[in-house]
């Protein structure tokens, strides 16, 4: 399959492009960072006195993706489009949505590897007790799929513009509306003031009512179904947005 | 191998291409003329499926650009404007990503990579950061992509822009070459390179083509075009274009430079002729003066660009 072949080439270069930058490494040290701290510390792992890393290490995860991902992903069109690469990208022999798909896998396993080095935490809770190893890995794979759907939009927005940081605030925005429709302080403002079946339609959207099955081990398929379509959606869009400027 | 029917790209209100038509075959190299802002560079990106055009028809070896544009865009190598490439890539990793994408792999990848490093003398830079080069360097990495596989067609965009004079001769010679298998389009401001490199030409101006044809054929678009130029010792300028203005076929005479010991003048024919005919019967006209120099005139490119392209109030102004 040329199309699968095309992908993976754009999926290679794309990787080999954020290794040889030190935006990489740091991205990756902030993040481990910023995880260790939390867990240990504002999450009260060692004084919760349970092996379980469901409230102190996976409830921060749609907070730290908010900003750490539209950083990682701010850059997949917008520094195509500054540089103009984007006119040699896509005047290769492949389609523009075997572009996009090639550039988004890239991104996606950049985080994927991000978060397989948080590893120690999960040794270090195997070692203090006996945790569900189940219901961990089943937070980690849901926590990458929403990772994805971060990414997706940060691809979306980073397509709308050749400014990376018009492009950051852009998708911050997107990702903090689709928190924000699931956090509770907002769920409980809505309930007060909104139908029963409009705040079951808006929460719906959430990315924490949908992560919320995945850290209690469920591998539930319609979550996995949401944010699969949350991607496809958004990548959908990064295509109508890329054409509608080569258009004119 | 390339046909351009009807062209057109409309910009919001603006029409950046207006109907344009013009045909490439194998062995030619078109030179794309015209000012800044004509519809060059918009029509070499519809040419390459970069951006779809409003209306029109391009095939590229028989493919319509815009039907199928894999099987086009196989048989094209670009070279962008301002000749991007990734910056965060090493030439030589560029170079095997371009390989890459456009299907050669094992042995046939490396021998591809191998043979433009050679033909665009990279060796040098071969494992530095894109980002580090120079602009001539990384102008010769963009075009080394741009024929990696070899292709039947060539789109190059200002190919010699940035460059210095060293470059711009070797790149000339390698399009030059090329040119004698593949079908070429470059387009450039340089009027000379026209000359050096192109079998063919085409002006482009606010979104029409306003000339085409070769080199030679613009050239005696130019009023200078067959004009003969006489330096006479010994002589007024008067005197001499008085006598010139007798002479049946002369347009009209102009006083080049005159000092105390010699004057040049100049006579336009009404219509170009290319055996002599003009020459010697000026010639004649001025026999038994002391004629030190007579040559006739070759057309200017320069001219017959500005006489073309120039909006019609600088014209009037230039008058």
């Amino acid at each position: 399959m040329s199309a699968n072949r095309n992908i993976k080439t754009i999926t290679k270069r794309e990787l080999a492009a954020y290794f040889t930058s030190p935006v990489a490494y740091v991205f990756i040290v902030i993040f481990l960072l910023l995880s260790g701290f939390f867990t240990f510390y504002i999450g009260n792992f060692f004084e919760r006195g349970e092996a379980s890393l469901v409230r102190p290490f996976f409830d921060w995860h749609p907070w730290f993706y908010l900003f750490l991902v539209p950083a990682a992903g701010m850059r997949l069109w917008a520094e195509e489009r500054r540089v103009g690469t984007i006119e040699l990208l896509l005047t290769m022999p492949i389609t523009a949505w075997q572009a996009i798909v090639g550039k988004f896998l890239a991104s996606w396993l950049f985080l994927g590897v991000a978060l397989v080095l948080t590893f120690p935490v999960v040794i270090t809770v195997n070692y203090l007790g006996s945790p569900d190893n189940g219901v961990i890995f089943a937070g980690y794979v849901g926590s990458w799929l929403m990772a994805g759907a971060y990414l997706a939009i940060a691809s979306l927005t980073s397509a709308m513009t050749r400014n990376q940081v018009v492009s950051f605030i852009l998708s911050v925005m997107g990702c903090l509306f689709l928190i924000l429709c699931g956090f509770p302080p907002v769920i409980n403002f809505l309930e007060g003031v909104a139908s029963r079946g409009l705040v079951d339609f808006v929460t719906a959207f959430s990315f924490i009512t949908h992560f919320e099955g995945f850290q209690k081990g469920v591998l539930d398929s319609r979550d996995v179904i949401f944010f699969l379509s949350v991607i496809g959606f958004a990548l959908f869009g990064t295509g109508v947005i890329l054409r509608s400027h080569r258009a004119g | 191998m390339i046909k351009v029917e009807n062209l057109c790209k409309v910009f919001g209100t603006k029409r950046a291409v207006d109907g344009i038509n013009f045909s490439v075959e194998r062995g030619e190299v078109l030179g794309f003329l015209g000012p800044n802002g004509a519809g060059k560079s918009t029509s070499m990106r519809m040419i390459t499926g970069f951006i779809p055009p409003t209306s029109g028809r391009i095939t590229v070896g028989g493919h319509d650009v815009v039907a199928e544009p894999i099987a086009a865009k196989r048989l094209i190598g670009y070279l962008p404007e301002n000749a991007p490439a990734y910056t965060d890539m090493t030439v030589y990793g560029f170079l095997n990503f371009a390989a890459e994408i456009r299907g050669l792999s094992g042995d046939d990848r490396k021998q591809a990579v191998h043979r433009v490093v050679e033909l665009c003398f990279l060796e040098n830079v071969l494992h530095q950061s894109v980002e580090t080069l120079s602009k001539g360097y990384r102008h010769r990495t963009c075009f080394a992509q741009s024929i990696i596989h070899d292709p039947e067609v060539l789109i190059l965009d200002e190919p010699t822009d940035g460059l210095d004079p060293n470059q711009k001769h070797e790149v000339r010679q390698i399009i030059r070459r090329m040119g004698e298998k593949k079908a070429i389009i470059f387009s450039t401001h340089i009027l000379e390179e026209v000359d050096a490199v192109c079998s063919r030409a085409i002006i482009i101006d606010r979104g029409h083509v306003v000339a085409n044809g070769t080199p030679a054929e613009l050239r005696q678009k130019s009023e200078l075009a067959g004009a003969v130029t006489v330096r006479v010792s010994g002589t007024a300028g008067n005197a001499i274009a008085s006598k010139m203005n007798n002479v049946s076929g002369v347009k009209r005479t102009s006083i080049i430079k005159e000092d105390g010991k010699s004057a040049t003048v100049r006579a336009f024919p009404k219509a170009a002729g290319t055996n002599g005919d003009f020459a010697r019967a000026i010639a004649q006209a001025l026999t038994g003066l002391n004629i030190e120099e007579l040559h006739t005139e070759e057309g200017r490119l320069d001219e017959v660009f500005r006489s073309i392209t120039m909006p019609d109030t600088a014209k009037e102004a230039a008058k």
